[in-house]
């Protein structure tokens, strides 16, 4: 492999320096460094951040190819910056054996736009019975370290207490999806003021809350840790917040979307705003914004869950839930979090790319840009001013809430161990 | 006039008014020997019921066919909602056939809004109850009972229902009647308190414009009207109350409650009622109670409804009694 110059590029929003890239790794980073026999990227203007790392995404494959494949799916990780994701376990069959995480790691190995990292069942079926092979899984060759039901809660007690006890035995961590089953029944959208008035059934705070509560203590008696997934209330903030303070191994989650969106947009009655759990109010975006710049909530994550036309082009009560995410991530992080003060550069490198890879174990990404490391990086016009155009997506799917909405920054170049995946806002 | 009704809370006090006055035209053309009249001759209305309500879409039809419209009954119940392109489906096979409205009836909240709002089909759309959300045909006819009652049935010509109580009692939280009477008593100035166990009163409904309260006694010698809300038997098993029995006893209307309620008070419910739980037959069966007024108001506020939205810009008035002379 070749040389690139990365010319003048302000490394995470630093001042203005030159990378160099020689094959997989990060030769040089200095201040006019030559350019002999390197193809030359001009970077001036630009911030080059670690390459990201989304600690939850939903590929569908195998199973659900006509919304994502691990090949769609990773080009449109490429395409918003990301050089590793991890997907989710829910896809048919799912994800509970050996067999299925090593064959979604090779896919995402085979077709290089960004590694893929499996994320392995908690519980055989995501059905909250019985555990699955954790052991094996991790044994596999795709070295599962991370666990989660999502989409579904592990709602038994008993059951989330022994999935925190046996993955410390590898290092692994369960990824909760913090749904209180009985107090979510039929729930379409936040219970509040908003539902009160649509007649929708209500997802109450209370419902996610009450879990986290529960789970961070089990945490905290087995002595393991705990990761909670798409976090999206203010009393989900302040109890992981307690939690933290009082030494528990708790790492949390919030999307782009609930640092965004309120549940306001949904008396469009647009399924485009259908999500689980569902956008909050204004006062819990807040909060979480907040959570998010003082380190309570460690990382953002996209929680990508691409669907169809037909399972969106409908009513409320019948439609999908979930919404696109990868390819506007950054774009939503920079307009929340960087314009608005609350975190510059290096932090939003921090959440999105290097402390996800340390929760999840991902080797090799979310390294500081020096000499030496892995060459997976993004570089990023955070100048540019545009509408998102689902049109242009690499994505399978269009579920996007951004249609028509103008949001700042886009990844021009992405990087993965050297190997360009995106120049000039094109895939290779 | 708005090209669609989906909701209540969309009308404003002069449209409200305005339809309101339009029905009282529209009941005497009940009192003819020939209950029609051609104003929507060549028009075509289907009644699209993706959930049963034989009330609702009867009197639908008996008013379309008073309007003289071409009507087409289109029952869809057991069609997936759990697959919804049926509706956009439906809705775009109606649209090929030309039609000029469509009345919606259908178990999910905002489906109606969607036919509306996504671009699917050009027709009126008006919503004959969606889920729990709103059913504003039931509270045009709620509020055009109660003005004919206690303002007067010439007297309310051009009147609201301002200064006027109204109770509104039992299951809130999955009634769209509720919703829909609380918008528009509240648009036509009326004051509106809701009674209910705490169970069956949304997450929410301290921004509505109007009181709660958990205590029906309290609530009887003030209002001038009291609506009774039907419960249904399966929210028994959900929790929401302990008993049939504890709830009748809390919140039914029986002859000693309705006896606190002032002289000129009256009586209201929706239908089907539940007789001896939310509503005794003594009560059901005075003089005071308007359900079967109620029905025969539908039909006058729903003519009143499509004559205006595809009626054209002349008053039916001046059809009917040109016609007379």
């Amino acid at each position: 492999m070749s040389k690139i110059l990365i010319r003048g590029a302000k490394v995470l929003g630093g001042e203005p320096q030159d990378v160099l890239i020689d094959g997989s790794t990060i030769a040089e980073v200095g201040v006019g460094l030559s350019d002999e026999g390197a193809e030359v990227v001009e970077a001036a203007g630009k911030v080059l951040l670690p390459g990201l790392v989304d600690l939850h995404t939903h590929l569908r494959e195998p199973g659900r190819e006509d919304s994502e494949t691990v090949l769609t799916g990773t080009r449109a990780a490429a395409s918003g910056g990301y050089t590793a994701v991890f997907a989710m376990a829910n896809t048919f069959p799912v994800a509970d054996t050996a067999g299925v995480v090593e064959q979604v790691y090779r896919l995402g190995q085979e077709h290089g736009y960004c590694d893929v990292q499996p994320i392995g069942a908690v519980t055989v079926g995501l059905e909250g019975k019985k555990l699955a092979e954790l052991g094996a899984m991790h044994e596999s060759a795709a070295g599962v370290t991370v666990f989660s039901d999502d989409g579904k809660c592990v709602d038994d007690a008993v059951i989330m207490r022994r999935a925190l006890e046996y993955v410390k035995a590898f290092g692994g961590v369960v990824a909760q999806h913090a749904q209180e089953p009985r107090l979510t029944e039929g729930a379409q959208m936040n219970e509040g003021i908003v539902s009160a008035e649509l007649g929708l059934g209500g997802w109450p705070a209370v419902a996610e809350e009450s879990i986290i509560a529960r789970d961070v203590l089990l945490a905290e008696h087995v002595g393991s840790r705990v990761h909670i997934c798409h976090l999206s209330t203010a009393g989900s903030v302040e109890i992981v917040r307690w939690a933290k303070s009082r030494g528990i191994d708790v790492t949390a989650e919030v999307t782009p979307h609930h640092l965004l969106l309120t549940d306001e947009l949904v008396r469009t009655y647009n399924p485009v705003y259908k999500v689980n759990p569902p956008l909050r109010t204004e006062q819990d975006v807040l909060a979480l914004r907040e959570a998010l710049a003082d380190g309570t909530i460690d990382i953002v994550a996209t929680d990508h869950a691409p669907h169809p036309h037909e399972d969106k082009d409908c009513e409320w009560a019948a439609a999908a839930m979930g919404m696109v995410g990868l390819e506007t991530a950054l774009s939503v992080v920079q307009e929340t979090m960087v314009e608005t003060g609350l975190l510059d550069w290096a932090g939003v490198a921090e959440r999105m790319s290097v402390t996800p890879a340390r929760i999840g174990r991902a080797a090799g990404h979310g390294r500081p840009v020096s000499a030496g490391e892995p060459a997976n990086l993004t570089l990023v016009d955070t100048e540019y001013r545009g509408s998102v155009d689902p049109e242009g997506f690499a994505s399978r799917s269009r579920n996007t809430p951004y249609e028509g909405r103008e949001l700042p920054g886009r990844v021009t170049h992405t990087w993965l161990r050297g190997k360009a995946t995106l120049v000039d806002g094109k895939l290779t | 006039m708005q090209r669609h009704l989906i909701s209540a809370a969309d009308l404003t006090r002069d449209d409200a008014v305005l339809i309101l006055d339009t029905a009282e035209e529209m009941a005497r053309v009940a009192d003819r020997p020939i209950k029609k009249l051609p104003t929507l001759r060549g028009r075509t209305i289907v009644n699209l019921f993706f959930e049963d309500s034989t009330r609702t879409r009867i009197s639908f039809e008996a008013a379309e066919k008073r309007l003289s419209a071409d009507v087409i009954n289109f029952t869809a119940k057991g069609s997936s909602v759990s697959k919804g392109e049926s509706l956009k489906d439906t809705a775009q096979t109606l649209e090929a056939m030309g039609v000029d409205a469509v009345v919606i009836r259908h178990g999910a909240s905002g489906a109606p809004y969607r036919l509306a709002n996504s671009g699917w089909i050009d027709a009126a759309v008006i919503n004959a109850g969606d889920g729990t959300h709103q059913h504003p045909t039931q509270a045009l006819l709620d509020a055009f009972t109660m003005r004919r009652r206690l303002v007067g049935r010439d007297a309310g010509l051009g009147q609201d229902l301002s200064g006027k109580r109204i109770t509104i009692v039992g299951d809130v939280l999955h009634s769209r009647v509720a919703r829909s009477n609380v918008d528009l008593l509240h648009t036509l100035g009326a004051e509106v308190t809701l009674v209910a166990p705490p169970t069956l009163v949304p997450v929410g409904v301290e921004t509505w414009p109007c009181e709660v309260a958990y205590d029906l006694d309290g609530t009887l010698a003030k209002s001038d009207a009291v609506m009774m809300l039907r419960v249904q038997r399966e929210r028994m098993n959900a929790a929401f109350f302990p008993t049939e029995r504890e709830y009748s006893r809390r919140y039914g209307l029986d002859g000693d409650r309705m006896a606190r309620m002032p002289e000129h008070a009256i009586v209201m419910h929706p239908g089907p009622m539940v007789r001896g739980m939310e509503i005794t037959a003594e009560v059901a069966d005075s003089d005071r109670c308007t359900v079967v007024e109620q029905v025969a108001n539908g039909v006058s506020i729903r003519m009143a409804v499509l004559y205006l939205l595809l009626g054209g810009n002349e008053p039916a008035v001046s059809h009917t009694r040109i016609e007379e002379k």
